[in-house]
């Protein structure tokens, strides 16, 4: 057995890191903060490829065990109900381990470029770190509660980082937005951690499970048949456990904070909201897929129903976007919605859990090429000054190495064979079309709409129009730091597919054969090359032809243009509904009825304390009168009445 | 009617007449020798109850002593012969009304009690049985009460050299 | 009229006390209050003599408090006029409505 000093080190080190740039960085740190960062992750970067090859060496008879490396009871409630801190470690997060500290370093390399001369360098890279080391604490967690505080820690980190420009106002309204969305969805995270605590009686990962899905169990009996809306304890509990997962994942219907918090940072964006924090939901499901798959099959349906339509839907909102980093962020939303139905028609073990693995496969594969297109878009952006495709154009020939990293990469994303994307959309089609032909024809049309966008995206940047001659040549491509994480993220993305998946992650820790069939494959891979050649005739040359589409869909058009007018409903309801109808009326209750109360207390006070005061009016006189009259009453009083 | 009842009525009258006018003499000086006819007034009493070692005390205490300090105080503060501002009516009324009505209270409160009154009402004190009893130590002794009203005369005395003391001015 | 006793002595006494009580209340000026509160103080004296002559003849408890109250009201005339005078000296008037600066 492997060390647990080398898995508690891998998220220890970028704390480490956190707490020395966040408390010193910018007085002594403030030149190399970058450097020491970058050292500190790749030496985690180091110890989980260690651990990682460790653990897939040591199979245990071709099933990879579940593993506690270490665990340190925090909070005992009762003698199984309590909240641990420790690291469980199974095929997923392991990986996770992987995608996170690889991409995350090689955004510190980038950021090395991107963010330098920036006042808050340091800053910067501290809030970084706090986010790796917050993602690596929530895949290691081996406790629902545990991943439920680093769950809340990549949050906050998230919303840091999102506002990093602080002074931007729309930064600002970003980060909140970012941050109350993702909040309001960790209130179900919560509510459903509580039922199935309260259920299962514990919190703890392998247990939780163990006891959810044995159904002779008491507690599983229980949670059967107690029932809220004719629906059983059991199901709110996952599902409100999955409106957690959706937030932070930008799921359909909470899923507008994610094209706004493109306003971070773009080195930022590629790693919280492309690779990691927002697979987190995935992860989350994945870690409770045994629970979704054996006792809760209707949730785990409706997962793939969210992530089915969050997937076209999203498809459809970039494919009219022209901020490229916006268009990035749909394009995330989209996918991610890949993985959610890919895990939604799964089921549990041997062939029918390829769903599963495919899910995880396009996790891994799509960190790669989407952290890949956000740091080639950032070296665009870097370049151009602009996020707006009118501003760039022809940029193939000053660009040179973005440029090929940037068409691997949306190669890759539209799934053209051999590049990774290829790979883990095969499998995850493949498991739609056993598990849900409708899912199946949705993703199908969903894999073309991602070609198109993504190659629309492509041809507006590097070919189009001729280069505009006003962009500042001096500072080129963006030098080796800028360059190197491209180039590895791109041979990520070309040769990740080949990675024999299923020899590592499936639903049930043992091995999966995947399949390659050539049938099958034929129709996504024609669907995306025609998605390929109609974004070739569109945009390859300036013309008008997208212009003309645009003006023929009218309404259609506008509307997708608007993201399907969510904000403006979610505005709608928030300030019209909710501030009108319940905020007014308890701001009104609150300020006259309880101010009022405190007021009128306070003057009444003050009122009595006048007259009374007017009694002690310094006159000695009056004085010795009320002294008179005492005495004088007193006198009758003992006189005639208390004789 | 007796010699001594006359006397006693003409004191009476003295007393009360120069008590009035001591409350309500416009002329402070005027008052304060209204005032020195009334204490006078108790003093005939108290000779007139055959207290005569009280009676002095009387008129050496409060004749010699006070009304001379108020006298002299009086000077200090006013110039002689000044009028002094009037109370307004309300509440000269006022208090007449409040005097007038515990007066007649106190009165009929009188007219109801019957106090046992004493046979020898020629039994006078004798200077000596004072002396001895208001330094005597033993039962119905005074001499605490003495002891403690000579302190509080020690403090009144330093009391009042620090209170009128002119503060000296700050040296910083 | 009738022969003098107890009762009438009561009674000067009580018309003593009460025109002290209404001096009080209507001077303006704090040493005709002090004379007011001096003949209150007398109008007790002679309470307290009249019942030791009257009705305790055999002792002379009254004639004690008398003597002790005659010692306080000469200590308390001494520190008063003390005030007065100090009084005077800070604000120019012994006028009691003058020194009203010890309210509230």
């Amino acid at each position: 057995m492997m060390n647990p000093v080398y898995i508690a080190l891998i998220p220890l080190l970028p704390l480490a890191g956190f707490l020395m740039l966040g408390l010193f960085g910018r007085k002594f740190f403030k030149e190399t903060s970058g450097i020491i960062a970058t050292l500190l992750l790749l030496t985690a970067f180091g110890l989980s490829v260690y651990v990682a090859y460790d653990y897939f060496t040591h199979a245990n008879g071709g099933v990879y065990p579940k593993t506690i490396a270490f665990q340190y009871t925090w909070l005992r409630f009762t003698d199984t109900l309590s909240i641990d801190m420790g690291a469980l470690i199974d095929p997923i997060s392991v990986m996770m381990l992987l995608v996170v500290t690889f991409v995350s370093l090689m955004v510190h390399i980038y950021s090395l470029a991107y963010v330098k001369g920036e006042e808050r360098f340091a800053t910067y890279y501290a809030y970084l770190m706090l986010f790796t080391f917050s993602m690596l604490g929530l895949v290691l967690s081996s406790n629902l509660f545990q991943i439920y505080i680093f769950w809340e820690l990549v949050g906050l980190s998230s919303f840091l980082l999102i506002g990093f420009y602080y002074n931007k106002p729309s930064a600002v309204a970003a980060c909140k937005k970012a941050f109350i969305v993702t909040r309001f969805a960790d209130l179900g995270f919560l509510i459903g951690i509580l039922i199935l605590s309260f259920y299962s009686g514990t919190l703890d990962f392998a247990t939780l499970i163990n006891t959810l899905t044995t159904p002779e169990s008491a507690a599983m009996k229980n949670a059967v048949t107690a029932s809220f809306l004719g629906v059983s304890a059991i199901s709110w509990g996952m599902a409100l456990v999955f409106i957690g997962g959706a937030g932070k994942s930008a799921m359909f219907p909470l899923h507008i904070w994610l094209p706004d918090a493109m306003e971070g940072p773009t080195p930022v964006s590629a790693l919280i909201h492309a690779a990691t924090m927002v697979v987190a939901g995935v992860f989350l499901v994945a870690r409770l897929f045994p629970v979704f798959a054996l006792t809760t099959p209707a949730v785990l349906e409706i997962v793939g129903w969210v992530g089915a339509f969050s997937a076209i839907f999203a498809a459809m909102i970039a494919c009219t976007q022209t901020d490229i980093k916006r268009v990035l962020a749909y394009s995330t939303m989209s996918q991610i919605g890949f993985m959610l139905f890919a895990l939604g028609v799964s089921k549990y073990g041997g062939e029918n859990g390829l769903g599963f693995t495919a899910s995880m496969f396009h996790l891994f594969t799509h960190a790669m090429f989407k952290a890949l297109l956000f740091l080639g878009a950032g070296a665009v952006i870097h370049y151009v000054h602009s996020n707006e495709m009118k501003d760039m154009g022809g940029l193939r020939k000053l660009l040179p190495i973005t440029h090929i990293t940037f068409l691997i990469a949306c190669l890759a994303i539209a799934g053209v064979p051999p590049f990774a994307g290829f790979f883990s959309k095969e499998e995850i089609l493949l498991a739609a079309f056993n598990g849900n032909k409708t899912i199946y024809y949705v993703a199908l049309l969903t894999s073309g709409l991602t070609a198109f966008y993504m190659f629309r995206l492509y041809f507006n940047i590097f070919w189009s129009k001729e280069p505009a001659t006003q962009h500042d040549k001096h500072h080129g491509e963006g030098g080796f730091a800028m360059m190197m994480p491209l180039v590895l993220l791109a041979i990520g993305a070309a040769a990740a597919g080949f990675i024999p998946f299923g020899n590592f992650v499936s639903s049930d820790g043992a091995k999966l054969e995947s399949h390659f069939h050539l049938a099958f494959s034929a129709a996504p891979v024609l669907i995306g090359l025609s998605g390929i050649l109609l974004a070739f005739v569109m945009y390859k040359k300036q013309s008008n032809k997208a212009t003309n589409l645009a003006n023929s869909l009218g309404g259609i058009y506008k509307t997708v243009y608007h993201k399907f007018y969510i904000d403006e409903l979610y505005l709608f309801i928030t300030k019209k509904i909710l501030f009108n109808l319940i905020g007014r009326p308890a701001a009104w209750f609150d300020k006259n009825v309880v101010d009022g109360l405190v007021n009128a207390t306070g003057n009444a006070t003050t009122m009595i304390s006048a007259k009374i005061k007017g009694m002690q009016s310094g006159r000695v006189q009056q004085y010795a009168a009320y002294f008179f009259a005492g005495v004088f009453g007193l006198v009758l009083i003992f006189l005639y009445i208390w004789k | 009617m007796e010699g001594s009842t006359i006397i006693f009525y003409l004191l009476a009258l003295l007393t009360v007449v120069s008590g009035i006018l001591a409350v309500t003499a416009t002329n402070i000086l005027r008052a304060a020798i209204s005032l020195l006819f009334a204490l006078i007034g108790i003093a005939g009493i108290y000779f007139w109850l055959d207290y005569q070692f009280i009676a002095a005390v009387q008129i050496v205490v409060y004749v010699g002593g006070i009304v001379v300090l108020i006298i002299f105080s009086i000077f200090l503060t006013q110039s002689a012969g000044e009028k002094m501002p009037s109370q307004k009516l309300g509440r000269t009324v006022f208090s007449a009304l409040a005097a007038f009505c515990g007066f007649a209270l106190v009165l009929i409160q009188l007219f109801q009690h019957n106090f046992p009154i004493s046979k020898d009402l020629t039994l006078t004190p004798k200077v000596a049985d004072i002396g001895t009893q208001m330094l005597g130590v033993k039962e119905e002794g005074y001499a605490l009460p003495f002891e403690l009203v000579s302190m509080l005369l020690l403090a009144a005395l330093i009391g009042c050299i620090v209170i009128a003391m002119r503060s000296k001015p700050q040296t910083t | 009229m009738m022969q003098p006793g107890l009762y009438h002595i009561l009674i000067i006494s009580a018309a003593l006390f009460f025109i002290g009580v209404f001096g009080f209340f209507t001077r303006r000026n704090l040493i005709t209050m002090l004379m007011s509160i001096e003949l209150i103080l007398n109008s007790v004296n002679l309470n307290f003599i009249a019942f030791n002559k009257y009705v305790w003849p055999h002792k002379m408890d009254g004639l004690f408090f008398s003597l002790f109250v005659i010692a306080i009201a000469a200590a308390e005339a001494a520190v008063a006029i003390a005030i007065i005078i100090n009084l005077y000296r800070s604000h120019q008037s012994i006028d009691v409505e003058d020194a009203g600066e010890m309210k509230y």
